[in-house]
């Protein structure tokens, strides 16, 4: 039985310059102050990437949704958070035989772009609708047996209004809200 | 006042040629102690005659021994005296007899009566402490085999020579003092019965009482009052000071006051001790040399011979390596400063001749000089030897795949991580007290000096394929930077840096792997600081990140220019202005990025 009323969800927040960030920042300080929730700061925890693996393992162990929020960069999470996979999510504790630690966990991927949605399309500045840069991560999150939820997606995030960005931080609280509610 | 301004310019003759002769002695690869000696005969009533009384120097300055014994009692805790039972009374005993029997026989042979050769015999048996044990510091040979014997052997000279000396007045035809023998004897006995009783219940209470006033210079003054009180007391009994002074340091060893006693005494116990070997060199009667030359010479050779050839017989039942024997020898082969005092107390009791004592001191006092003469010329043996002992060294250290030179705190660290890969590391390491964690961990350890070829060729280092440089010492580091890439170049090194400077030296020498000691740490520190302050820790980290990269680019700038002194700074004051000036504008940059696009 996993741990239930504490830290059942836990947020894995990767992003390198958090306090020059605009858009990420804002979606965070909307769930600010929620129960149960653990904001798990990777760049803050692991300045040098010297990832400690076990006590990892142990906060994702505790959770029943896990959330990986992070800007893209080239297409892809920031470096840390790709080391975090690389090394967390290890053969036979996330996947393969005897890898069941994270199965049927939730998923849900909180993420921004810099550029607007117009420049993911098949003839965009970005060649490929967003869609086709899901996979990856999503895949990530199967491949452990994790049930992926409906990702929240904020794009064009560089230039982002302050109303826009309000919008999105109440909607991203209201998802988890509604979560806890229906499974916390 | 003419006293006063005698005894100032004593102390301005002693100082000044001690100050002149030392360094240019130790110079000149010869050592401390024969430049004191050396510097002795220069002032002395033979040499340039700036002194003429040379022997209430000589009787002061004895109190430079008191207080290494003193000294060394307090290193020695009665239990790790009761551990070293077997070297310091087995082998101790044995080199007494071995030394002593031979040497009272020679003297009985060249017609001294049974009593004055039984008790020169004896005295000439034991070694210069002095001279032996500052050669060992010198040549960091404490830890090494023939230093720990040599150790428990002039040990064992120092309690044994509690009972010669206060027993050789029993030897004489009529004791001097109106005391019969067995009288001295028992007050012998009862003097030291008397330094356990001060040592054990009264010194530590009045300690305590003093340390609690907390006034450094009265407890420095408490601690001379003690040593020269307890020589008094002693001395009074008819035994020599240096016997109470060390009882008393053996007691006071396992004393919290310990530490603050030795820090306390140590300088006059340096002073003193020169001074000591000035007034040896100072009453070497250069009279009594030319009155009797040959039979001085006889002398001379005949205690140095004969000592040295009974030492080396037996060093192999003390547990000295066969190669060091002669080194063993070399170290304790001299008279000692025991045999002064007990030449004193037997012509007192008239078991020796006036002119038989002179003639002795003089013998001991010459081979005392000559020690560092004699270890010289084993440094010149065994250089000899080392190369033939090449190929059979290197075996020692066969399968080695990195030499450690150094193993304090840094070199610890560095080869905890080689550990882990299970790399085969051998240790070069001349500071004793790392010994026992050395041996802890399963290294091969070798003592000494790591500047020395045929100490690195024993430790492998012509199959080795890394060799860690983590010694303190900068100019010892340097030296065995350029031996190793001069005699090893298959090597590759890793080295600590003191400083900048040893830095820019390693580099300029082509080490890629220099490691300023503290730097790291410090950036470490300072990222700490910045996150104290709110910044980021990833920030943080990238602004040292950035720091370093800068700071060694500057460092690399300063290559070509070290060495000249003027352009050194100058380029030094310029780069620190530009690292400053560099990590403004990558701040700068920082915030126009936030600025202009925005972040995520």
């Amino acid at each position: 039985m996993r741990g239930r009323g504490r830290d059942v969800i836990l947020v894995v927040y990767a992003h390198p310059h958090h306090t020059r960030s605009i858009a990420q920042r804002g979606l965070l300080e909307g769930i600010a102050g929620l129960p149960t929730v653990t904001v798990h700061r990777l760049y803050d925890r692991y300045p040098d990437f010297d990832i400690d693996v076990t006590a990892e393992q142990a906060l994702l162990a505790k959770a029943r949704l896990v959330v990986w929020q992070h800007p893209i960069y080239w297409y892809s999470p920031p470096a840390l958070l790709k080391q975090w996979f690389e090394v967390v999510l290890m053969h036979g504790w996330a996947y393969g035989e005897g890898g069941t630690a994270l199965a049927g966990t939730d998923c849900l991927w909180v993420t921004t772009t810099g550029a607007p949605e117009d420049g993911y399309t098949d003839n965009g500045l970005h060649a490929h609708p967003f869609e086709s840069f899901v996979p990856v991560v999503k895949q990530t999150a199967q491949f452990c047996r994790m049930r992926w939820l409906d990702p929240v997606v904020v794009h064009g995030a560089h230039r982002i209004s302050a109303p826009d960005l309000a919008r999105h931080a109440a909607a991203y609280r209201t998802r988890l809200v509604d979560w806890i509610e229906a499974r916390g | 006042m003419a006293e006063e301004g005698s005894l100032l310019r004593d102390a301005l003759v002693y100082l000044g040629a001690a100050v002149v002769c030392v360094p240019l002695a130790k110079r000149l690869g010869l050592g401390s102690v024969l430049g004191y000696l050396l510097a002795g005969c220069a002032i002395g009533p033979w040499g340039i005659g700036l002194v003429k009384d040379t022997v209430s120097t000589l009787h002061f300055a004895e109190f430079g021994v008191v207080l290494m014994l003193f000294l060394i009692g307090l290193e020695l805790e009665v239990k790790r005296l009761v551990q070293m039972r077997g070297p310091v009374f087995g082998g101790g005993g044995l080199q007494m007899v071995a030394c002593s029997v031979p040497l009272a026989a020679g003297l009985l042979l060249l017609g001294l009566s049974w009593q004055g050769a039984l008790a020169a015999g004896l005295a000439m048996a034991m070694s210069s402490t002095a001279i032996a044990v500052q050669t060992m510091t010198e040549r960091n040979l404490m830890g090494a085999p023939a230093g720990k014997s040599g150790f428990a052997v002039l040990l064992f000279q120092d309690i044994a020579a509690i009972p010669v000396i206060a027993l050789v007045p029993l030897l004489g035809v009529a004791a001097a003092g109106g005391d019969s023998g067995w009288m001295q004897a028992g007050k012998a006995l009862a003097a030291i019965a008397g330094v356990i009783v001060i040592g054990r219940f009264l010194v530590q209470p009045l300690m305590r009482l003093i340390a609690r006033a907390d006034v450094r210079e009265i407890f420095t003054a408490f601690a001379l009052l003690l040593v020269i009180g307890i020589a008094q007391f002693v001395s009074l009994a008819g035994l020599s000071m240096g016997l109470g002074a060390f009882l008393a340091g053996v007691l006071l060893a396992s004393s919290e006051y310990r530490h603050a006693l030795e820090a306390d005494i140590a300088p006059f116990k340096g002073l003193l001790l020169g001074l000591f070997f000035i007034a040896v060199g100072m009453s070497v009667d250069f009279g009594l040399v030319l009155s009797q030359p040959m039979l001085l010479v006889l002398l001379v050779a005949g205690l140095l011979g004969i000592k040295a050839l009974a030492l080396a017989l037996i060093a192999p039942r003390l547990d000295v390596a066969p190669r060091e024997r002669w080194l063993f020898a070399a170290l304790l082969a001299q008279g000692g400063e025991f045999a002064f005092v007990v030449f004193g107390v037997a012509k007192q009791a008239q078991v020796l001749s006036v002119e038989w004592e002179g003639l002795l001191t003089a013998a001991v006092a010459i081979s005392m000089a000559g020690t560092p003469l004699m270890l010289i010329a084993f440094d010149r043996l065994t250089a000899r030897n080392a190369q033939v002992q090449r190929e059979a060294d290197a075996i020692d250290g066969h399968g080695t795949e990195v030499i450690m030179a150094g193993f304090g705190r840094y070199g610890q660290i560095i080869s905890r991580l080689l550990l882990g890969h299970d790399y085969r590391i051998t240790v070069l390491e001349h500071d004793p007290d790392q010994i026992d964690l050395i041996r802890r961990f399963g290294f091969k350890v070798y003592y000494g000096d790591a500047t020395r070829l045929d100490l690195l060729e024993a430790a492998g280092a012509a199959h080795a394929k890394l060799l860690v440089v983590a010694i303190d010492d900068v100019d010892d580091s340097l030296a065995l930077v350029d031996l190793a890439r001069h005699q090893f170049p298959h090597l590759r090194i890793v080295a600590r840096a003191r400083n900048v400077r040893h830095w820019l030296e390693l580099t300029d020498r082509g080490i890629e792997a220099a490691e300023r000691e503290t730097f790291e740490s410090a950036l470490r520190s300072g990222r700490a600081a910045l996150e104290a302050l709110g910044i980021a820790p990833f920030e943080a980290r990238e602004v040292a990140d950035s720091f370093r990269r800068r700071n060694l680019a500057t460092l690399r700038g300063m290559l070509p220019h070290f060495r000249d002194e003027q352009k050194f700074i100058a380029v030094a004051k310029s780069g620190a202005r530009e690292l400053e000036e560099n990590l403004r504008r990558d701040r700068e940059a920082r915030g126009q990025a936030k600025g202009s696009r925005g972040w995520q």
